[in-house]
């Protein structure tokens, strides 16, 4: 028996029991044939056919594998398909969402609708577009020049506090019990559900105004309540990250603790501050709950956040689904619904890409 | 003479400057830290609005309050919707998210990881309203078809119970609705408690011969236990306050025990869906339902970052 011969036994004794690598696809396309035969049985459907290929395929793949390699391999590999499923069933909702959104959505989006508000439209207008076949009138100008509104309302009252807040966390309060119960209650106040944050501004401004206060303003606190814990937590990790050396060097050279900050510190920070800042008006911008008990809503454009009830892009989607223009034929209501959906999507995207171009673009050019 | 006025001009400087600087240091170091308590006064605030605004209800006349028995007997039951409508979103949410973090962090190829994290994190940016219109529009019409063959193969189980609702509106809908808002909470956090698994714990198990998913077993689920609990409490946190999914998704009705019937209602759903056209003492006891609301979810969650803060302090992972 020559040397060869004994190496090319070894190598087949560690392959042996292994299935070929074709294997699994060979079970995938016995069981796609067989689950399109059972799906037939019970009144053929796509869906269906999917569901029972996937369920035979899992079972036959993890069989044949007991058979073949032993228990505990087919154990892995049963794992491995659940875990992958588990991902394709996560995508399903986000692909139907996205699809849905596109396909119902497109149709809507037109200059008309962007420019022009709910002002004069009424349930005879809708039947008439319907009945006519005319184009839907009626748009979301001042949903979206009231989520605008709203929005830059919010950040001008989170991004201060939630910067200050940050900069005590790091700068001056380390290892002190209070920076311990901030940080614990920020965290706390992530999870308030969005609908007490508009409760609490609208039993705020009741108290002091009057009940039944409902302005753009008294919604920009409900959301910046929600905002701030995000704009502390994204901020206080990326001041954590700014290197102790730079502040030794500022201090080194005399330079006070607050120029420190403002001139060395967060200057280093200053990209991942704004696409913190940018991810949480992401976050608020898509906020129904609390607009709808503080803010009320508004079919006409209004510019004043300080009187008079608004519409946001979420509201103004609630409502038009909800409760239709035209009750009789809601089709209009629901074309403008998916539009202002759409609206809002690419609004949401398109920060969330601002935020992690500006991290990208504007992160400091460190040597490392 | 030159030196003299350099000195005394260097020395001015000096002050000047150093008074400046400690007046500037004082100030700044005051508003950071009034900034810091504003936000524990906030969150005090929320509680003590809500209580004031909510206290006509304890004392005002049971026959006034909806349903014309008191709060309890009026809260009681959306209070179980609920934690109903929860308890299904995080039985659904619970292994399907941590399933996707364990594709992401350990199954999904290496390149391909960060761009499937990127999709799962886009699920969390939908804003909940369009959830709920997909919901409304897509998914409870389909459902319906479902409900109807199950409450008539397995209407013998009481959750099955017919008859279904023709719209497909129900609590169950609901629930599955706020499970996919409650997938990429649970996901991204567990994610990142996954990744920081010691790589050498990993390594070992591997090379003493364990499959993947031992390996899995053995060392990293073991070591992510506190973390995948408290991702859990947080997406139920979310889960019991979302409001819009539940609002659009479900027809609201009385407390019924089936799950493919009409009826049940949320705390959350409920507010919004009547809070507009509220007035007087429906106001009150809408915050009323609000204040419950959040303090059962302030439980959740001071208990969920309390596993975490321990987790943090004893793991030994930082």
């Amino acid at each position: 028996m020559s040397a060869n011969q004994m190496l090319q036994r070894r190598q087949s004794q560690l392959t042996r029991g292994h299935l070929p690598s074709y294997a699994v696809w060979v079970v995938l396309a016995a069981s796609v044939v067989l689950g399109a035969a059972l799906a037939s049985l019970v009144g053929f459907s796509v869906v269906g056919w999917a569901i029972i290929s996937a369920v035979v395929f899992v079972l036959a793949a993890t069989l044949v594998t007991a058979v073949a390699e032993g228990e505990r391999k087919a154990k892995d590999r049963l794992v491995t398909f659940l875990v992958y499923g588990a991902f394709l069933i996560a995508l399903l909702p986000l692909v139907s969402v996205i699809w849905t959104v596109l396909e119902r959505g497109v149709p809507g989006l037109s200059y008309n609708f962007l420019f022009t508000s709910m002002n004069g439209v009424t349930g005879a207008v809708d039947n008439e577009a319907v009945e006519g076949g005319t184009p839907v009138l009626g748009g979301a100008y001042h949903a979206v020049l009231g989520t605008l509104q709203i929005t830059l309302w919010a950040t001008l009252i989170s991004v201060p506090i939630g910067l200050l807040t940050a900069v005590y966390l790091v700068e001056y309060g380390s290892g002190k019990g209070l920076t311990k119960a901030i940080t614990f209650f920020v965290d706390v106040m992530t999870g308030i559900p969005s609908i007490v944050a508009g409760l609490f501004a609208a039993a705020l401004f009741a108290l002091l105004f009057g009940p039944g206060t409902r302005t753009g303003f008294v919604a920009a606190v409900a959301l910046s309540v929600l905002m701030i814990p995000v704009v502390v937590r994204s901020t206080e990790e990326m001041l954590k990250i700014v290197p102790n050396e730079l502040r030794e060097a500022s201090y080194a050279l005399g330079v006070r603790k607050w120029r420190t900050i403002t001139k060395v510190v967060i200057p280093t920070a200053i990209s991942g501050i704004a696409s913190g800042v940018t991810l949480s008006i992401a976050r608020v911008i898509g906020e129904t709950a609390p607009i709808l008990v503080t803010a009320g809503f508004a079919s006409s454009i209004n510019w004043n956040v300080f009187s008079g009830w608004m519409s946001t892009l979420p509201t103004f989607i609630y409502y038009q689904i909800l409760t239709p223009t035209s009750p009789t034929s809601p089709d209009p209501s629901t074309q403008r619904a998916w539009a202002a959906a759409l609206l809002l999507i690419l609004m949401v995207m398109l920060l969330n890409l601002v935020a992690r171009l500006v991290a990208r673009i504007f992160a400091p050019k460190t040597s490392r | 003479m030159s030196t003299n006025s350099l000195k005394a001009s260097t020395n001015s400087l000096q002050a000047s400057s150093t008074d400046r600087g400690r007046a500037g240091d004082k100030i700044f170091s005051g508003i950071s830290l009034a900034a810091g308590i504003l936000i524990l006064a906030v969150l005090f605030s929320v509680a003590v609005f809500l209580l004031v605004q909510a206290a006509p209800i304890f004392t005002a006349d049971p026959t006034e309050v909806t349903g014309g028995n008191g709060f309890a007997p009026y809260i009681l039951p959306i209070v179980i919707g609920t934690v109903v409508a929860a308890a299904i979103a995080l039985l659904i949410a619970t292994p399907i998210g941590i399933a996707v973090a364990l594709f992401i962090s350990h199954y999904a190829p290496r390149r391909l990881a960060r761009a499937f994290g990127y999709v799962v994190d886009l699920l969390a940016a939908i804003p909940s309203v369009i959830y709920g219109a997909w919901g409304y529009i897509i998914l409870a019409p389909q459902l319906a078809r479902v409900y109807t063959w199950l409450a008539e193969n397995l209407g013998w189980i009481p959750i099955f119970a017919g008859p279904a609702s023709q719209t497909g509106k129900t609590i169950l809908t609901a629930g599955i609705v706020l499970a996919v808002m409650v997938i990429p909470i649970i996901t991204s956090l567990s994610r990142e408690i996954f990744l920081q698994t010691p790589n050498l714990h990993e390594e070992a198990a591997l090379a003493m011969g364990a499959t993947r998913w031992e390996m899995v077993r053995m060392a990293v689920l073991p070591f992510a236990r506190p973390g995948i609990i408290s991702a859990t409490m947080l997406g139920l946190g979310r889960a019991l306050g979302e409001t819009m999914a539940v609002a659009l998704v479900l027809s609201p009705g009385a407390l019924v025990g089936s799950l493919v019937k009409s009826g049940n209602q949320t705390i959350a759903a409920e507010i919004a869906l009547n809070f507009p056209e509220a007035f007087g003492l429906r106001l009150n006891e809408l915050i009323a339902a609000g204040l419950v609301l959040f303090v059962i979810t302030l439980v959740v969650n001071m208990i969920a970052r309390f596993i975490i803060t321990r987790h943090k302090e004893f793991s030994g992972a930082n």
